[in-house]
């Protein structure tokens, strides 16, 4: 098997043709074995240049009895500095689960790139897809394979949700930047913003509300991260930028319309406004 | 002497070597390749479930063999991979059909003239769905790797000459889904071996290639509650629940005919009785010209 390991080159770019040979039906195993070019390279040499490239920061989940929120503020920061104010972090992975990135960006946006090409390489070789919990832990692997990257600054935190086929409800996956997977139950938030996040998160959610409130909360936590922390950005209304939001179901994944989540901002933003109005009276 | 006494001679061994994987896909089922009003449709006569025949490569390309299993399950999986290796590294849109073609072309006429090898017992079609009805192709590549652009359908298998014959006498462009199932099906009952038992929905496979789908990943596999549920749009769904199932493909099934026919073998009459698009009742002889290039 192995010694035709690099002969596919002279077939005119069709890899080898055996199937066997432990390379299985893994995308990213089968690029490390042919094209190990084409993956990120975990062995860049720099000591901490966290603040060389864009870094982005919070994302949000929450479940609820039909599936799970997720959403994402849109900004990038470089320092101290706005790198991208309309940044997309909240992505579908496949047909059932979201993916959302913190952290390094370009390196974060090429993990969810080749996440997305390994949920669907697998199901195409296959015929069918990976559970949820498999793909929760593919991720893991593919994470722990940046340690070196993350060692010096630049760490990717991605928060995986989705519906789960079997057990028919809405699933949170958290990780680490070793690559530790852990399955978060009613909410989770990651990020710079996080921790007034999850601060919003406790007191807004409620288990038992539907898809409509759950994608209230999200969008008030991440109104409340954006709030402390320097690195989220809030709604920006006056370009008309809102936050990511994505819901997985049993139908699958959608994203929530602009429109939609614009509503719900203008409503937190009359809310709040209408409390601080009253409490510095 | 000359010569050793076991000297073939190049023709000869050609000649073998052709005859040897013709018996070998002749002894297949065969699949029916056909261009409908929103893509292409992949019908292939398949007892099993879960051994497919049809297949999604890419976004918009599509893959259908017939022959030796192992064989064109292997030709799959390399064309899955090629494919998702050049999206990854380019864009998804610089993964084409043609490209594939030639892929798989060269790889099968690499091993038909290789001494070493025997030759592979498999004929595959790539086919690749265009955001325009003009822009959609077939490519037919055969086992000795030559490759054609087909025009608007490709038979392959044991009883081919009789299916193309068959779907060549019923085939017009445009049709929409329902009858282009209809006509490959009836296509599909002309081979010999199925005069006594005429094909079943469990006896088939289905998938198409669906421009109109909203997804980028524009292949669909039908299982059988879907075949059953778009040949005769008026039956009750046995599940409620489908996969994948998105609006564009929602109203398919139901978008053509009036009075569905009782079975397969009326499609004759369906396909004069379209609802949604006004036309005479053409012969049924369609004339070589519409599919002159699917013959072997």
């Amino acid at each position: 098997m192995s010694r035709h390991a690099n002969s596919h080159s002279s077939r005119q770019g069709l890899p080898e043709l055996t199937a066997l040979g432990g390379l299985g039906s893994s995308f990213t195993e089968f690029l490390a074995h042919t094209q190990r070019d084409l993956l990120p390279d975990p062995t860049a040499t720099a000591t901490s240049a966290g603040d060389l490239a864009p870094h982005a920061t919070t994302i949000v989940a929450v479940t609820c009895p039909d599936g799970v929120v997720i959403a994402g503020d849109r900004r990038a920061t470089m320092g101290s500095m706005i790198a991208q104010r309309d940044i997309e972090k909240v992505y579908m992975a496949d047909d059932y689960t979201a993916i959302g990135i913190a952290g390094s960006a370009g390196l974060a946006i090429d993990l969810v790139k080749l996440f997305r090409v390994e949920l669907e390489h697998y199901e195409k070789i296959e015929g069918f897809p990976l559970t949820i919990d498999g793909k929760a832990h593919r991720l893991a692997t593919m994470i722990r394979g940046n340690l070196g990257l993350a060692m010096q600054g630049f760490v990717v935190v991605p928060l995986f949700v989705g519906w789960d086929l079997d057990r028919k409800k809405g699933r949170i996956f958290s990780y680490d930047a070793t690559g530790g997977c852990y399955e978060a139950f009613g909410f989770h938030s990651v990020g710079s913003g996080s921790v007034f996040a999850r601060g919003s998160l406790k007191k807004l959610h409620d288990p038992k509300a539907g898809v409509e409130r759950a994608v209230q909360v999200v969008v008030e936590a991440l109104f409340d991260a954006a709030d402390d922390d320097s690195a989220t950005g809030g709604p920006d209304v006056q370009r008309r930028i809102y936050p990511i939001v994505m819901t997985a179901t049993a139908n699958g994944v959608a994203r929530v319309s602009d429109d939609k989540v614009a509503e719900v901002t203008a409503s937190i933003l009359e809310r709040r406004q209408r409390s601080d109005e009253e409490a510095r009276r | 002497m000359t010569q050793p006494a076991f000297y073939v001679s190049p023709e000869q061994q050609i000649r073998d070597r052709a005859d040897f994987a013709r018996a070998g896909i002749a002894r297949g089922r065969s699949v029916a390749v056909v261009r409908y009003k929103d893509g292409i449709l992949f019908v292939a006569e398949n007892r099993s479930q879960s051994l497919h025949k049809v297949a999604e490569i890419y976004d918009r390309i599509g893959f259908a063999a017939v022959g030796r299993y192992n064989e064109f399950e292997n030709l799959r999986i390399a064309g899955i991979r090629h494919a998702d290796v050049r999206g990854y590294a380019y864009d998804r849109r610089d993964v084409t059909g043609r490209m594939l073609a030639n892929a798989y072309a060269q790889l099968l006429g690499t091993i038909f003239s290789s001494v070493m090898e025997k030759p592979w017992e498999v004929e595959l079609v790539v086919a690749e769905v265009g955001d325009k009805a003009a822009e959609d192709r077939i490519f037919r590549i055969a086992f000795d790797g030559s490759v054609g652009d087909e025009a608007d359908f490709a038979v392959m298998g044991g009883a081919e000459e009789a299916i193309a014959e068959a779907l060549r006498a019923q085939y017009e462009p445009n049709l929409p889904l329902r009858l282009a199932l209809i006509c490959s099906i009836t296509a599909l009952n002309a081979d010999p071996r199925n005069a006594d038992e005429p094909l079943t929905v469990a006896s088939l496979e289905v998938g198409v290639l669906d421009r109109t789908r909203s997804q980028t990943r524009k292949f669909q596999r039908f299982d059988e509650d879907a075949v059953a549920q778009l040949l005769n749009p008026k039956r009750k769904p046995a599940r409620r629940t489908r996969k994948k199932a998105s609006p564009a493909e929602m109203d398919a099934g139901g978008e053509t005919v009036a009075e569905p026919p009782s079975s397969v073998d009326s499609a004759q009459d369906a396909a004069g009785d379209t609802a949604s698009r006004p036309r005479k009742r053409a012969p049924r002889k369609a004339g070589p010209a519409a599919g002159e290039a699917a013959e072997q």
